[in-house]
């Protein structure tokens, strides 16, 4: 625009610009330089920090190889679950005339903090079956309680009580019911995106297709779900990174005690309770190296979708 | 004319069938659409039990609790109390974390709004040199894990701490266990997607809006207020929450920057009951039903906005 | 009230050219029109004037100042857009005072200017309501009220009549004529439609591919097209081109096609001369050819045979689409014509009219003495 100084612009993005500079970008630079550091940060160690992470156990924190490996357990079966009952349920409360007020219900636990999630599940999964919810459902149906958050055996152990005690961490009991928290409090997302994703499908091409004789089956694997795929997408990479960067629900309900530690919660161990900066650096790089390329995927098909709007 | 007039045998026998047929083809309808109803209805129960069991459990009895499952409340449905909220409130501090969590959302929710629109703005109806590559950079900032910026900006403020206290809300001025320290990491951390989100409201607005206005006589500020701010109120009404809820819900950020357990927000303070009295579950649920409350209102209030603003955020993650 | 002057002024997008040394002097209180088809550069110019883009080159002046660098803001000049850009959050009123509240104007006067401007145009029950509350109509007068508020130096308009249906537009058109002799000032308007620029300029400046075409009174462009482009694009119907050749000798001139022999009136006989023995354009108007059998008695023609291929009953004449010589061409006739599609009819071309064209330049040749 004529007449406006050059350093107009500048000025309406100085706070911004200033707060982003010291909150991320002096912050994150600062940190890839200390996990090349020793715990102080003084002396120069090199790759020293990430070959640990790799490599060791430790007295005071629990086994990395299984933080890392109990995020991939996040990401696939949190991810799958709460997808694919978010879609479910999307299909099915699209038929309903309260459809608004089943989805509201789904909705809810969006709205409350994980640590009052945490507080809720940690009472559903008491181990006595007097008080806790889970349990009494599964005594009142003929099977044995258990100590769900403490357990660090597998379904089968359970199930059936032959196989061995202790399961190889990601699959994991206490693990599984972690995750279904996640579930529980996700799903409620999925549902609302991939509502609004299936709204979008012009109802003529499901008549199209109920003429041509399929079944909801049929019409729900060969239409809705491709037709709902980019939709369904950005919802998976959405979930993926919450399971990647999950830390809350872990650090209240186990502390990541119990081998349920993922890497949130070890940065945080590191970082903050045995205070090896150098550790604790290398485990945010690490978040860091696996967040970005799903959200670069995540916002580009946003873009994608802002484009061909 | 010759359809009035059917043999009839047939119209007789087609008669008599008509009911059967009716009622055989309702029975089928009718099983198609059972099952759907009952899933729809059992999930949505079934999603809602372990809010329903922390709401009863948080009005009983500590003995109660103890010994029963919730599901026997409903048998003497007039045993609830009070207790729990009192002692929670009171002896446990919940009451001061609430308005310790309100001293830290309000602020920064607002200040993200106004500094995020400031730079919105900029982005979406200004020109200037590097602006479609600066905006990537600060939208490309959304990757960026938390975790990456903590131990910095814990150096940071430990270096920068003013140890004087700030009169009414408390904590320091400035520094760990400061308000002012909470409000700037979260207006920070809460700017990508902020200015992401407003600015593409922004470019939507028609061009000619502020064409006509630059040619009324009135300045960027006059726009930005009087015209561009007003006929966005959806857009930051759903950012508003959005926002509200992420800085409501945090944890992380208080567990690192705010030590002082007088200034601690609910998240927080939730996190410590746990720890000292885990399986006292009347407290633990009556604390967490507390921080709920808030949240939970301004959906079902705002369910509209808050739609918005989670449907928007599915980038943000 | 001022004029307004370009001095060869250019606008440059990037590689585009979407103006080129644009020269144009606008006189006090004229109503000119720029008119010409779309992506011409007309509505770029007007905003080159409001201010709205840089110029690349030239210079502009509202009455005797140079305003290239001046703001939007300050340039003394209001405008009616194409979507009109009523703020949508504000009332009529508060949508007609925006301007004056941004000055600094007192309360009183304010209330006083939007009544006036609001009585003009005949919307003072609707100084309430919110825009989304109104007609396309009546949302156009709020925008021109808007204008007439801030009693500007020079009123801009950019195709206001674009989004109303054909009644409301006729209607407004003459409203916005007396608008013009009532508020007495300079009216600088844009339009890709020559009807509005005919029915309500003083002065037209036709434009096409970015450069000034010709500029002058309506009755200069329609008696005296500048090229085959004004030519063709005022004036509705278009007017017909056929190719022919000149032929004959100096005193004796004609038009000649494979079937088309017409007569060149001895006035317009000497400026073809030169041409003897080449090709032109020769140019008539559809209301300049006329049914033989219902040919005014004034007309001096040259007849032709044409066969009827469309006709279309208007009321109060008829057009011909007629075909001759393989060159399909547009007649109004009177509307007693027998014409009939499929039958041949005899026509007379009033010559005394015609408009011939160089092929290569496209420019009119002159015909008569200015």
């Amino acid at each position: 625009m004529i007449g406006r100084p050059w350093w107009t612009p500048w000025l309406w993005l100085a706070p911004a610009l200033i707060l982003l500079g010291v909150f991320l970008v002096y912050p994150t630079v600062d940190t890839f330089r200390r996990s090349l550091l020793d715990q102080r940060s003084r002396d120069f160690v090199g790759l020293d920090n990430y070959r640990f992470i790799i490599e060791n156990p430790q007295p005071l924190v629990s086994d990395t190889h299984s933080a890392l490996l109990n995020n991939v357990m996040w990401l696939t079966l949190f991810t799958v679950l709460t997808v694919g009952f978010g879609l479910v349920f999307a299909v099915l409360a699209a038929r309903v005339r309260y459809e608004a007020v089943a989805k509201a219900a789904i909705f809810v636990p969006v709205a409350i903090s994980f640590v009052a999630a945490s507080v809720i599940w940690r009472f559903m999964y008491e181990f006595n079956s007097e008080i806790g919810t889970v349990n009494a459902g599964v005594t009142s149906l003929g099977g044995d309680p258990t100590a769900w958050l403490q357990n660090t055996g597998g379904l089968q152990t359970w199930l059936t009580d032959t196989g061995p005690d202790k399961w190889p961490g990601p699959l994991q009991i206490n693990n599984m019911a972690l995750i279904l928290v996640g579930v529980w409090i996700w799903a409620g997302f999925a549902v609302v995106v991939l509502s609004a994703g299936l709204k979008g499908i012009s109802t003529e091409i499901l008549e199209a297709a109920r003429v041509d004789g399929a079944n909801e089956w049929q019409i729900f694997w060969r239409i809705i779900v491709p037709v709902l795929s980019p939709t369904i997408v950005v919802v998976s990479t959405t979930l993926v990174i919450q399971a990647l960067k999950k830390f809350d629900l872990v650090w209240v309900m186990t502390g990541g005690r119990f081998e349920t530690d993922v890497v949130a919660t070890l940065f945080f161990k590191e970082a903050f309770i045995v205070r090896d900066f150098g550790v604790g650096a290398a485990l945010a790089v690490v978040l860091l190296l696996w967040v970005v390329p799903i959200m670069v995927i995540s916002i580009r098909r946003f873009q994608f979708q802002e484009e061909t709007r | 004319m010759a359809r009035r007039n059917p043999s009839t045998a047939t119209e007789a026998a087609l008669g008599g069938l008509l009911p059967a047929i009716r009622l055989g083809e309702a029975l089928k309808w009718l099983a198609a659409r059972v099952p759907i109803h009952l899933a729809v209805i059992g999930l949505a129960a079934l999603w809602s039990v372990p809010t329903i069991a922390l709401l009863v459990s948080s009005f009983r009895d500590p003995r109660d609790i103890a010994t029963s499952g919730w599901w026997n409340a409903i048998k003497s449905p007039l045993d609830v109390t009070l207790d729990n909220y009192e002692k929670v409130l009171e002896t446990e501090g919940m009451a001061r974390a609430f308005f310790n969590s309100l001293i830290i959302t309000v602020p920064a929710t607002v200040l993200v709004i106004l500094v995020a629109a400031l730079a919105a703005y900029a982005f979406a109806w200004m020109q200037f040199p590097g602006r479609n590559v600066l905006f990537l950079i600060v939208v490309g900032l959304l990757v960026v894990p938390l975790q990456m910026t903590l131990i910095p900006v814990l150096r940071l403020y430990t270096d920068l701490t003013i140890d004087a206290e700030v009169p009414v809300i408390g904590g320091r001025v400035f520094g760990t266990g400061s308000y002012a320290g909470m409000w700037l990491a979260h207006t920070a951390y809460g700017l990508p997607f902020a200015v992401y989100l407003l600015r593409n409201f922004f470019g939507s607005l028609p061009r000619d809006l502020f064409e006509s206005a630059y040619l009324d006589g009135a300045s960027d500020l006059r726009v930005f207020f009087r015209i561009v701010l007003p006929l966005s109120m959806p857009a930051i009404a759903a950012l508003a929450i959005f926002q509200f809820l992420w800085v409501w819900n945090d944890l992380l950020i208080a567990l690192i920057l705010l030590p002082d357990p007088n200034l601690a927000p609910m998240t927080l303070k939730i996190t410590n009951l746990v720890t000292s009295f885990g399986s006292q579950y009347q407290l633990l649920t009556a604390a967490a039903f507390i921080s709920m409350a808030l949240p939970l209102f301004i959906f079902f209030a705002l369910q509209r906005y808050f739609i918005q603003g989670i449907l928007a955020g599915a980038v943000k993650g | 009230m001022a004029r307004v002057t370009f001095e060869h002024v250019t606008k440059r997008f990037d590689s585009v050219v979407a103006v080129q040394d644009f020269d144009l002097k606008i006189a006090d209180k004229e109503f000119l029109v720029l008119v010409g088809p779309s992506g011409c550069g007309k509505s770029t110019t007007l905003r080159l004037l409001a201010g709205l883009e840089e110029i690349s080159e030239g210079k502009i002046y509202i009455g005797d100042r140079l305003v290239n660098r001046v703001p939007a803001r300050d340039r003394d000049i209001a405008m009616v857009f194409q979507s009109y850009a009523l703020y949508p959050h504000m009332s009529v009123f508060d949508n007609m005072a925006f301007a004056l509240t941004l000055h600094k104007v007192p309360k009183d006067d304010i209330r006083r200017r939007v009544s006036a401007a609001a009585q003009i145009l005949d919307i003072e029950t609707l100084l309430k309501r919110k825009p989304r509350q109104l007609s396309g109509g009546q949302r156009q007068r709020v925008a021109l009220g808007r204008a007439i508020v801030r009693d500007p130096a020079v009123f801009l308009f950019d195709e206001p009549l674009s989004n109303l249906d054909a009644k409301l537009r006729v209607q407004t058109r003459a409203e916005l004529s007396k608008l013009h002799q009532r508020l007495d000032s300079t009216f600088i308007y844009v339009t890709h439609d020559q009807v509005e620029a005919m029915t309500m300029a003083t002065r037209i400046a036709v434009m096409k591919d970015g450069l000034l075409q010709q500029v002058g009174t309506p009755q200069d462009l329609y008696e005296r097209p500048a090229n085959m482009f004004v030519a063709g694009f005022i004036g509705s119907p278009a007017m017909n081109f056929f190719p022919v050749t000149v032929s004959g000798a100096p005193e004796d001139v004609h038009l000649d096609a494979e079937n088309i022999k017409v007569q060149v009136p001895a006035a317009a006989a000497p400026a073809l001369a030169p041409y003897l023995g080449n090709e032109i354009v020769f140019g008539i108007r559809p209301e300049n050819i006329h049914d033989r059998e219902f040919q005014p008695s004034d007309i001096r023609g040259a007849a032709l045979e044409a066969q009827v291929d469309v006709t279309e009953l208007m009321g109060n004449e008829v057009f011909l689409h007629l075909l001759a010589d393989g060159e399909q061409f547009l007649a109004r006739v009177d509307p007693r014509t027998k014409a009939r599609p499929g039958n041949t009819i005899q026509v007379v071309f009033d010559m005394d009219r015609m408009h011939a064209f160089d092929p290569a330049t496209e420019d009119a040749i002159a015909l008569a003495p200015a």
